[in-house]
């Protein structure tokens, strides 16, 4: 069985996979990272997204044997000396949430989105978050909150971006 | 005990630590508290039902009928069993003799045919995606593979998929004893008189198609035994239910059997079920004795969570040239699938009573046949019935008007209940205890813009634009909340409808509240805590709230029918009052007065006209350290209350869409969406705005969006997330919100339910919109999902030849469904 060294969270981990193991049961079953929830098995809900390499990505659908010497941030790794990403806080103070459970990959997702777009119109949030379904919030607070935290990252921008190298660092020392 | 517990000494500790929170000022009842659930939520600390992991856990995997309907000549699971890591493999046939029947608690007649539900089929399966084996091996992956190495031998038989089909003489049977379930009607004055020589009549035919309920968090169920008791985790909204319910199915005990839900990603009604797995899962643990897993994947869901709505409507209004209604006449065929699972037939019963809507009327009348067909059972999904009540009568009123020349909104006020005239008794029987109608569509209206937009519209028709504007209206109330007992008891269902909650205070001065209610989205924790502190005067922060698990709330009626705010949560507040009570009895033996002289206030029981008082967290410790009580008081401050109330809630409200129509293409927008809300007083604003935006949304996606779709032989089409079109953010707009607040008066909170309401005023709205859009074009109708296509082909067909210069070449025609278009 191949053998793979993948970071997730700030954490080295080495794994004898299966090749045909998804990255989200990596994830999951084998590291007790739960944070990040399955929805669909067909790559359209979303709700597994993590960010592979600082990008966004459905670990429904990347093997764990891609993710070799990979970095990988979920939901779990965002928060920074007990403080939330301001992503997080978005979504609790709009009410972005309900279940809950297409929140991690939203938030994901929605950091990533950021990225590329900083200061994003209600349209292109939309637009953007297309990828990522949401069953019960009907999406209204989920786009304030989104443009909620790309206005508080332009004020005070989160030190230390998921998947900057320094995460890379953290996990290697 | 060498030290003595000396209550001044522990509060002064406590105060030293910092744990004694002073109670805000501001009552909690009506706050936007930003919700404690969020918490871990957010961070990915949560426990969905697939998270957990136990020792020596195996998984299990169900290998399902991949035909709609057939006869089971042989299942061969020997192959299966000799694979790596395979534990176990059965066939239906191996687990006959103790599966049992899966429940249906709603007969709702007498005569009505309930068949045997085995939960794994043994000799026929009647719908895709029945399972008919399964193996249960040491990963998931394993299992699944396993499968493929199970042999089943399948006799084919007659799909039977349309219900006016099924009924007809000769047709083939989904059982034994026939197609029909049962007929069920129900009727109120004279329908006949209201028919006859009425000046107008609406007459219309309309398709509640098929949905699937898709919460996000897919099925999950752990079950373990420790040789003795029983604890089955699942993602369900009903712990106390499916506890009572597998007790009687399955044979354990029910005291020895412990049903858990953690986490829970939404429901809509898909988890109000006890499902085949569920009982599958025990008894699987109970042959191994070991833990066992299994988790859906998302096709494995969209064939087997049951399935909502799929009702054939004919409806008829009979009405006076001034639009007044004489009389509503509703005949309706609903789809039960193959089996009647726990509310299944009772589904539209809960639509009965609303289709005459807010309207007054001299008479009703309601005829509903239940059929089978070799489709996966529906039941209850948001709304349950009510959503396809307040479709048929709000499409007619708006036809009504059309008839007449009317504006929507006009026809409806000269029908609707007036503020004065509540209470109201309807001609269904109800009696709605409050509302405004009048205030809620006014201020719809205002912010909609309803004029502004009107005459746009007329502008756009004038100049033939081929982007036509429409406007949708809905005005509607629904029966929720569901309760009281007597009523549900008099319509057959084999349960009350009562709600349950215990409040701690503990020695701390923290409060424990115990809710029967079982939330999986709606933020209970919150709001009861919200409840709770209003009344104890202690701070939110103080209140934690338990739920979910039979073992720590033991009584409990759980989740669904907007009931848990207008039922548990003032089971909450009454327990609350109780608990004070206890306290106010404590508060006058330590100050030496009467109880009748102490008065509560911000959490501190007072002598009247004196400063002496207590607070409620110094009686806790005091109650705790039980050095002082009165004679007989037991040292403990909680208690538990009961709530059943004496009728149902009606929330109502007024909502608009706007969409705007590409009568070349058939692509439909939502341009804008005005909803105004009456549901009583408020808790937590916040959450209220939450639920109606996601229930609008869920509306929408069955006016444009959603379907379950078979093929000619009974397959589902519509497996995956690809085909069956839940709304993405890309496809809704804003949703503009506000309320009115017309307490109810059937509690002491003044609350109405709030969870199903959105989802069942939007889906009139939308299509009212589109066929207000193209009436101009002789577009009568266009059948849900609103797609591109059938609005393509309904102006198509339309009668009258369009203003319109040019009609556009026609687009590929992948019809997803056989009868789509006009109707
Ligand atoms: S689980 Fe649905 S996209 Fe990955
Ligand atoms: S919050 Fe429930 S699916 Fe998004």
């Amino acid at each position: 069985m191949p053998r793979i060294t993948v970071s997730v969270d700030g954490v080295t981990y080495e794994e004898e996979v299966e090749p045909r193991l998804l990255l989200v049961h990596l994830l999951r079953d084998r590291l007790g990272k739960t944070g990040t929830p399955v929805g669909c098995d067909t790559g359209n809900c979303g709700a597994c997204t993590v960010t592979l390499d600082g990008r966004s990505a459905k670990s429904c659908s990347v093997l764990a044997v891609q993710a070799d010497g990979s970095e990988v941030v979920t939901v779990e790794g965002l928060a920074r000396d007990g403080r939330w990403h301001p992503m997080q806080e978005a979504f609790h103070a709009e009410h972005a949430l309900q279940c809950g459970y297409c929140t991690p990959g939203m938030i994901m997702a929605a950091i990533d989105l950021l990225r590329d777009d900083p200061d994003p119109s209600e349209e292109a949030v939309r637009r953007g978050l297309e990828g990522n379904l949401c069953r019960c919030t009907g999406y209204t607070n989920i786009v304030r909150a989104v443009r909620r935290a790309a206005a508080e990252m332009s004020r005070v921008p989160h030190e230390r971006a998921p998947g900057a190298a320094e995460g890379r660092e953290a996990a290697a020392s | 005990m060498t030290e003595q517990l000396d209550a001044g000494l522990v509060a002064g500790r406590i105060a030293e630590s910092g744990q004694v929170s002073e109670p805000s000022a501001e009552r909690e009842m009506g706050r936007a508290r930003r919700r404690k659930e969020d918490a871990r939520l957010v961070t990915g600390r949560t426990m969905w039902t697939d998270n957990i992991q136990l020792p020596g856990m195996l998984y299990v995997a169900f290998l399902r009928s991949p035909m709609a309907h057939a006869r089971i000549t042989g299942v061969d699971v020997s192959a299966a069993r000799s694979l790596p890591g395979v534990v176990a493999a059965y066939s239906g046939r191996d687990l006959a003799e103790e599966q049992g029947s899966l429940p249906c608690a709603w007969p709702v007649t007498e005569d009505i045919v309930i068949p045997d539900h085995p939960p794994m089929a043994v000799d026929e399966v009647r719908y895709p995606g029945e399972a008919v084996a399964c193996v249960v091996a040491t990963d998931r992956y394993r299992a699944a593979d396993a499968l493929e190495a199970i042999a089943v031998d399948y006799e084919p038989l007659d799909p039977v998929l349309d219900m006016t089909e099924a009924l007809a003489e000769g047709a083939p049977k989904v059982h034994e004893a026939g197609n029909r379930a049962f007929t069920w009607k129900f009727a109120g004055g004279d329908i006949d008189a209201a028919f006859r020589d009425a000046p107008v009549v609406i007459d219309r035919a309309y398709v509640q198609q098929r949905l699937i309920p898709t919460a996000m968090e897919p099925r999950a169920v752990v079950a373990t035994t420790d040789g003795d008791g029983f604890t089955l985790y699942s993602a369900t909204q009903i712990p106390h239910v499916l506890r009572v319910m597998l007790a009687m199915t399955t044979g354990i005990p029910e005291h020895k059997l412990r049903v858990v839900a953690p986490d829970v990603g939404g429901g809509f009604g898909s988890k109000l079920q006890v499902t085949a797995e569920e009982v599958l899962a025990l008894l699987l643990a109970r042959r191994l004795g070991r833990p066992v897993k299994w988790t859906e994947s998302r096709s494995e869901g969209n064939l087997t969570v049951h399935h909502g709505r799929d009702q054939l409507q004919r409806i008829a209004v009979a009405a006076d040239r001034d639009g007044r209604i004489r009389g509503v006449r509703v005949e309706l065929l609903a789809d039960m699938g193959a089996y009647l699972m726990l509310v299944t037939p009772g589904v539209p019963l809960l639509g009965a009573f609303m289709y005459n809507g807010i309207y007054k009327m001299d008479a009703y009348d309601f005829t509903c046949t239940g059929v089978f067909t070799t489709k996966m059972p529906t039941d209850a999904y948001r709304g349950a019935g009510r959503p396809e009540a307040t479709f048929a009568i709000e499409r007619a009123v708006d036809e009504l008007a059309h008839e007449l020349g009317m504006d929507p909104v006009e026809v409806r006020r000269r029908n609707w209940i007036t503020r004065e005239e509540f209470p109201y008794t309807t001609i269904a029987g109800l009696t709605y205890d409050s509302g405004d109608y009048e205030a809620a569509t006014e201020k719809a209206l205002a912010m909609f813009g309803y004029d502004g937009l009107r005459a746009e519209q007329a502008d756009r028709r004038e100049r033939h634009d081929p982007v036509q504007l429409g406007i949708g209206v809905s005005t509607y109330t629904e029966m929720c909340g569901l309760a009281p007992s007597r009523v549900l008891g008099s319509l057959s269902y084999g349960a009350g409808g009562w709600e349950h909650a215990a409040v701690r205070l503990l020695p701390t001065g923290k409060v424990e509240v115990v809710t029967g209610t079982s939330p999986h989205g709606q933020g209970h924790e919150t709001a009861w805590s919200q409840i709770a502190a209003d009344a104890l005067g202690v701070p939110f922060e103080d209140v934690s709230v338990l739920h979910g698990d039979t073992s720590v709330a033991h009584r409990g009626m759980d989740t669904y029918g907007s009931r848990s705010l207008v039922v548990g949560g003032v089971a909450v507040l009454a327990a609350c009052e109780k608990v004070k009570e206890r306290a106010r009895e404590l508060a006058a033996h330590l100050m030496e007065a009467s109880a009748d002289d102490v008065e509560f206030d911000g959490g501190r029981f007072r002598v009247r006209g004196t400063d002496e008082g207590r607070t409620i967290q110094e009686l806790a410790l005091a109650a705790f350290a039980a050095h002082d009580l009165p004679g007989g008081f037991e040292p403990r401050l909680d208690a538990e209350a009961t709530f059943d109330p004496d009728n149902f809630s009606f929330p109502h409200g007024t909502h608009l869409c706007a969409v705007e129509v590409d009568t070349e293409t058939g692509r439909c927008a939502i341009r804008s969406y005005v909803a105004v809300d009456d549901v009583g007083s408020v808790v937590n604003p916040l959450i209220v705005e939450g639920q109606v935006h996601g229930g609008i949304a869920q509306g929408v996606g069955q006016a444009l969006f959603e379907e379950a779709v078979h093929d000619a032989d009974g397959n589902l089409v519509t497996t995956t997330m690809a085909d069956y079109l839940i709304p993405s953010a890309a496809d809704l707009p804003e949703f503009t919100t506000d309320r009115t607040e017309t307490p109810a008066t059937s509690n002491p909170l003044g609350v109405k339910g709030v969870g199903e309401a959105g989802t069942i005023a939007s889906t009139p709205a939308v299509v009212n919109a589109i066929a207000d859009a193209l009436r101009p074009y002789g577009v009568r109708d266009v059948r849900m999902p609103c797609t591109p296509e059938r609005i393509w082909r309904a102006l198509a067909e339309a009668e009258v030849t369009v203003p319109a210069q040019s009609r556009a070449a026609v687009p590929s025609t992948s019809e997803i469904a056989p009868e789509g278009g006009a109707r």
